[in-house]
């Protein structure tokens, strides 16, 4: 036998309560990996951001669009390398509820400011092609079945009208941060359509996503390109496009907030519940402690005992929870449409902080136990009624 | 003294209880020889059981100075106490105080675990201290499988694992069927004659003291 055997013997003294105890630990830990899988879901824009990338939207607001014709007066500034822009088409594709990001987009130069969507070559002629074809993500044509040829009817808001749109290019997201529910059409269409319909609105662009040589750059070029459209009739704001994507959930900064904070609740929670069976059992044992320092164990001898029987409790109750932060994000992908949560996968800092969050819980829930069981002298612990 | 083993020197020990110090032995002198068998008996609350721990070095004086196989055991820091215990003392509880997850077996072996012995070595102690007190064919039973008797046999098991010098039992008997003490008490006979073991022992039981070779007597913290 050796101390660790006696540690584990310890453990699994009071079986239900350390199942209970471990349950508690493990459905802790789950909550806590799901809620920072939902933090980093909502970032998941922030973090997919390149240092290489600018964007120059409309100084009054997003929703204001720029002319089409600072695409060339900004690619005319030393640094940059392309302009692309785009245009947020939204509609209605089935009902408000199928909501999937819709845009229209410069194909050629957001593919080349993108290089993170991944076309097959014979799918981005067939689509570069054909003026009213569209691209989707990889996750979206799962989520719906679309295949190529296939054609999209959406009933158009911002730009009214019935669009169809023919799937010519499925997009492979190159990693797991890159979202994979957009689907993309031809700036160029939009514009045609317009230009009939309501030529006041033709040749208008979202926002120019520019990218540059040098990230070191970024600040220069932004100042250089609001300088330059300064007491236009639209003025710019660019920035990175980290900050241009923090805008959009600056908005649900409190919620944000309140997430991050119940996640360390949680890992409160567990500590509460590690350290209350952990009191209970060592106060049950203070004879036996008294015991075993009458045969010579000293105090470092129970702090190991008291601290690996914590640890055991933790890391079993940790790693189970880890276990079942899997099946539940599934679910819960499986449940919220795609296009909520376009990026919701476990990141590993995740799994590395539920992990060591378990592991300091343990250590930090033998403290109390552990300087009781050293500090209380043998003749009390002896005579100790629990 | 040439061969005393034990030397208890003008030691006083009391007990703070709130803001109260409570006097439990009053300038206790006593010296043990080696391969003695003591009794030490008297009322409730004279100090035989404070007198028997600061021998075993579990408790430490208030005053004057205990002084086991040539160590002052007061100077020792707690971790150097706790060693010497695990080597120089085996403890006999009256109520015996075994590990109820462990087997007999795992009882015996804690105090070796505490020794450089190699798992080998160690099952060689543990099996030969079950034997000598007749326990050999028990030692994969838990505490709650074993008969009172028993498990007092499997704690001396435990206490002359580390074959300690000195034997310190704290009314070994107490707990027991008068078969059962029988039993015990001749066992610590052998131990002391025929493993030369020095033991202390605090008894109630007249029985129990004419094992021993001498017995003393104390009284509201006075030795008689």
């Amino acid at each position: 036998m050796r101390i660790f055997k006696l540690m584990f013997k310890n453990a699994l003294r009071h079986k239900l309560r350390t199942s209970l105890t471990i349950l508690g630990i493990a459905i802790a830990v789950m909550a806590f990996g799901f809620l920072r899988t939902v933090v980093t879901a909502w970032y998941a824009g922030v973090e997919a951001s390149a240092a290489n990338r600018l964007v120059t939207r409309n100084a009054v607001s997003f929703i204001f669009p720029l002319p089409l014709a600072y695409r060339d007066k900004i690619a005319r500034i030393p640094g940059v390398e392309t302009v692309s822009y785009m245009n947020w088409f939204q509609g209605v594709y089935i009902d408000k509820n199928q909501f999937f990001a819709r845009f229209a987009a410069d194909v050629q130069t957001a593919l080349e400011v993108y290089p993170e969507f991944i076309v097959p070559p014979d799918q981005l002629e067939a689509f570069t092609k054909e003026r009213n074809a569209c691209m989707v993500g990889a996750d979206l044509a799962k989520q719906y079945n679309f295949k190529i040829g296939d054609v999209i009817p959406i009933e158009g808001d911002i730009y009214p009208g019935k669009w169809d749109f023919v799937v010519r290019a499925i997009y492979q997201p190159r990693d797991e941060k890159v979202d994979g529910t957009q689907m993309w059409f031809h700036w160029a269409y939009l514009d045609e359509r317009m230009r009939q319909d309501m030529p006041g609105r033709a040749g208008e662009v979202g926002w120019y996503i520019i990218r540059i040589s040098n990230p070191n750059d970024g600040a220069r070029i932004s100042e250089e390109v609001d300088q330059l459209f300064k007491n236009s009739r639209a003025e710019t704001k660019t920035e990175s496009e980290r900050a241009f994507q923090e805008g959009f959930v600056q908005g649900t900064n409190l919620i944000i907030v309140l997430l991050n904070f119940m996640s360390f609740v949680i890992i409160g929670i567990i500590m509460l519940v590690l350290g209350n069976t952990m009191i209970m059992s060592a106060r049950e044992r203070t004879k036996e402690y008294a015991v075993l320092k009458t045969i010579g164990f000293s105090g470092s001898h129970l702090t190991k005992l008291i601290a690996g029987e914590s640890m055991i409790i933790s890391i079993l109750g940790g790693a189970l929870g880890l276990l079942l932060t899997y099946p539940i994000v599934g679910m819960f992908s499986l449940f919220v449409p795609k296009s909520w949560f376009p990026i919701f996968y476990i990141e590993p800092i995740t799994i590395v902080l539920a992990g060591t969050s378990a592991l300091v819980v343990g250590v930090i829930a033998a403290l109390f136990p552990i300087q009781r069981a050293v500090r209380t002298s043998i003749v009390d612990g002896l005579r100790f009624v629990g | 003294m040439a061969n005393s083993i034990i030397q208890v020197e003008n030691v006083s020990k009391a007990y703070r209880r709130d803001t109260f110090d409570i006097p439990v032995l009053n300038n206790i002198s006593l010296s043990v020889s080696e391969g003695d068998f003591l009794g030490l008996m008297g009322p409730s609350g004279s100090g035989k059981t404070t007198l028997l721990n600061l021998v075993a070095g579990i408790d430490r004086p208030s005053k004057g100075r205990v002084v086991v196989g040539g160590t002052d055991i007061g100077t020792l820091s707690e971790t150097a106490l706790a060693k010497w215990r695990a080597t120089h003392v085996g403890f006999i509880f009256q109520f015996y105080n075994l590990i109820p997850v462990l087997t007999a077996y795992e009882n015996v072996e804690l105090p070796l675990l505490l020794t450089s012995l190699s798992k080998a070595e160690r099952k060689k102690h543990v099996e030969f201290a079950l034997q000598v007190v007749g326990l050999a064919d028990r030692m994969y039973h838990y505490p709650k499988q074993l008969s009172g008797g028993q498990e007092q046999r499997v704690a001396i098991a435990r206490a002359i694992a580390t074959d300690p010098t000195l034997l310190v039992a704290d009314e070994p008997t107490g707990d027991l069927d008068k078969q059962s003490a029988e039993e015990i008490l001749t066992l610590l006979e052998r131990l002391n004659k025929e493993f030369k073991k020095t033991i202390v022992m605090v008894t109630h039981d007249p029985r129990a003291a004419e094992k021993a070779h001498t017995v003393r007597h104390l009284d509201k913290g006075e030795l008689k």
